[in-house]
């Protein structure tokens, strides 16, 4: 489903602020794979997500989303293909419009834009029914400003209007790190349903080793711009974090390494 | 007692200016409150609707393909500000400068390298003047003298249209664009597309409104956009402060727009009759959208400044 071949990214290259992001990174997901990603900061795992979604174009090297090369699209065509979540809950919405506003834009998300009506009395009834799945009230609200709502109350939205209209790719960096652990667990528990409702091939950033262990069937540790570990099947499922350190020092090489993951 | 009858006999003039340049900051609000883009191309291309339409007149076109063919100068004055910010990646604001600064050589090409070129009611077939502002004859006279019902017409049609244009697919996404950039890529929105789009569509309303201001005052001026941004904001933030709690409905708040545009006019007029000196009028308007655009933000440090804080933290 996507295929990472040789991407390479420096930022601000023959600077002295030159910083080498991606480094030869190749990837290859298959259909339906959930992959959890983990790393350190400044590992490369943002920048990866982003590459994917065509924010900046890179080096070297191609992308691949269900066979279609798409290294040269700019990010609004990729948009077509992709359902994206941000870490920032203010990034996945329009504060200043409405509710079905928002959902009415993500339906048609890939869709040329015209001068049909921007949303339908059809759809007004099956986005209420759609809200009512996420248990947050929202139903009762569709006509309320996005603005008015809480970070969870947006990134379970921001995750609805990712999947309203089925992404080849579903990619979530760090979706819940922003938010308090209560609301944290509730929105990943909901990406969990999501992603197995639809089927979706997902690959989600999180800083939180246990929740890179449940969720998923695959696991991927990041460090200097490559993959330097990929675990999946019944070894993953064994995993524990005590593994996953061990597996980060002997694989970047490096102890001190440990508490920059821990921490970060 | 003759302050109020002056002021009375200055307002059909006050209300019919005020309609006019409402449809100017129609304009400026799809820019400065849908786009969240200040575009200071509107300086010049009022101007520049003023002098196609005039000069078109005059070599013998009727008024309305010369308000079409304005309104079509001012949206490729807005197309050349989109593509220096977009493709060129000038701010918004210095892109707008750049075009107004242009626009000013080419609204005297436009002229025929005159400051000022007249187009008198008496010679020629105008949809709107001065002259009759305040003529109420019988029915029929006044529907095609006075220039208040075409004028009112004008604004309730441009209000009507843009209602509907940004209820559409396009214009919701334009308004998504104006919301949160990044949502909108991550929604398939073209976002310099759209923001080139809305700036020509605010500057073919400034045109517009340029055009129908020359016909109004029998010339147009190479000087007539100056500081017309100003008088726009000022319109759009009159008419939120005034209706901004009353009026939640997207046309309703356009039309908040063009009564703040009439409210200003009425204002100045007073201000006039009360013995202000024209010469002193822009200083004053400067000053006058200056407190309105600072009394949302004291209003906010006064009774939101800690609840603001604890709500960004919580988002």
């Amino acid at each position: 489903m996507l295929e990472l071949k040789n991407i390479c990214k420096t930022f601000n290259p023959g600077t002295i602020n030159a910083k080498t992001a991606l480094n030869d990174l190749s990837l290859t997901l298959a259909d339906g794979d959930f992959v959890t990603v983990i790393g350190g900061n400044g590992a490369g795992k943002s920048t990866m997500l982003n590459a994917i979604a065509g924010v900046f174009p890179v080096d070297s090297g191609s992308i691949l989303i269900d066979g279609q090369d798409v290294t040269k699209l700019p990010e609004h065509k990729r948009a077509a293909l992709l359902g994206r979540v941000f870490q920032d809950p203010m990034m996945g919405t329009a504060p200043t419009m409405m509710i079905e506003e928002n959902l009415a834009l993500a339906a048609r998300r890939g869709q040329r834009r015209g001068l049909k009506w921007g949303i339908t009395p059809l759809e007004r009834a099956d986005y209420k029914e759609l809200l009512r799945t996420l248990d947050l009230g929202l139903e009762d609200r569709l006509t309320s400003k996005v603005g008015l709502l809480s970070g969870g109350q947006r990134q379970a939205l921001t995750l609805l209007m990712a999947s309203l209209k089925q992404p080849k790719l579903l990619l979530l960096d760090e979706h819940t790190a922003a938010l308090d652990p209560k609301t944290a667990a509730k929105v990943l528990a909901l990406s969990d349903q999501i992603v197995q409702e639809n089927r979706l091939t997902t690959l989600m950033i999180t800083h939180n080793m246990k929740d890179a262990i449940a969720h998923g069937n695959r696991l991927i540790m990041m460090d200097a711009g490559r993959v330097v570990v990929d675990i999946s099947g019944e070894e993953k499922k064994k995993l524990t974090v005590p593994d996953l350190l061990a597996l980060f020092s002997s694989a970047s090489g490096s102890t001190e390494a440990n508490d920059k993951l821990l921490l970060s | 007692m003759s302050f109020l009858t002056s002021l009375l006999n200055a307002l059909p003039g006050a209300v019919a200016q005020g309609l006019i340049w409402g449809i100017m900051a129609i304009g400026v609000y799809i820019t400065y409150r849908i786009l969240d883009v200040a575009d200071l191309t509107v300086d010049g291309s009022l101007a520049t609707g003023g002098a196609v339409c005039v000069m078109l007149i005059r070599a013998g076109v009727s008024p309305w393909p010369a308000l079409l063919c304005a309104m079509l100068a001012g949206m490729l004055a807005g197309l050349v500000t989109g593509l220096f910010h977009t493709k060129c990646g000038i701010p918004a604001i210095l892109a707008g400068i750049l075009t107004q600064l242009s626009l000013y050589s080419v609204n005297l090409r436009i002229m025929e390298s005159k400051a000022n070129q007249a187009v008198s009611v008496d010679k020629y077939d105008l949809l709107v003047s001065q002259r009759y502002v305040r003529t109420f004859s019988p029915v029929g006279e006044l529907l095609t003298k006075n220039p208040l019902p075409l004028l009112l017409l004008f604004t309730a049609a441009v209000i009507a249209l843009l209602y509907w244009f940004f209820g559409t697919e396009k214009g919701c996404s334009i308004r998504a664009t104006g919301a949160n950039q990044n949502m909108a890529r991550a929604q398939g929105i073209d976002t310099s597309a759209n923001v080139v789009l809305g700036l020509m569509l605010s500057n073919g309303l400034v045109a517009l409104s340029g055009a129908l201001l020359a016909q109004y005052q029998g010339s147009s001026d190479v000087q007539m956009g100056r500081g017309a941004i100003v008088i726009g904001l000022a319109a759009v933030i009159i008419g939120e402060v005034v209706f901004g709690k009353l009026f939640i409905n997207f046309g309703l708040r356009l039309f908040a727009v063009s009564i703040g545009a009439i409210l200003y006019y009425i204002v100045l007029q007073a201000a006039l009759q009360l013995g202000l000196n024209t010469n002193d009028l822009k200083l004053v308007t400067a000053l006058i959208v200056a407190v309105f655009l600072a009394i949302p933000y004291w209003k906010g440090k006064a009774f939101h400044g800690k609840a603001q804080k604890g709500g960004a933290h919580h988002a």
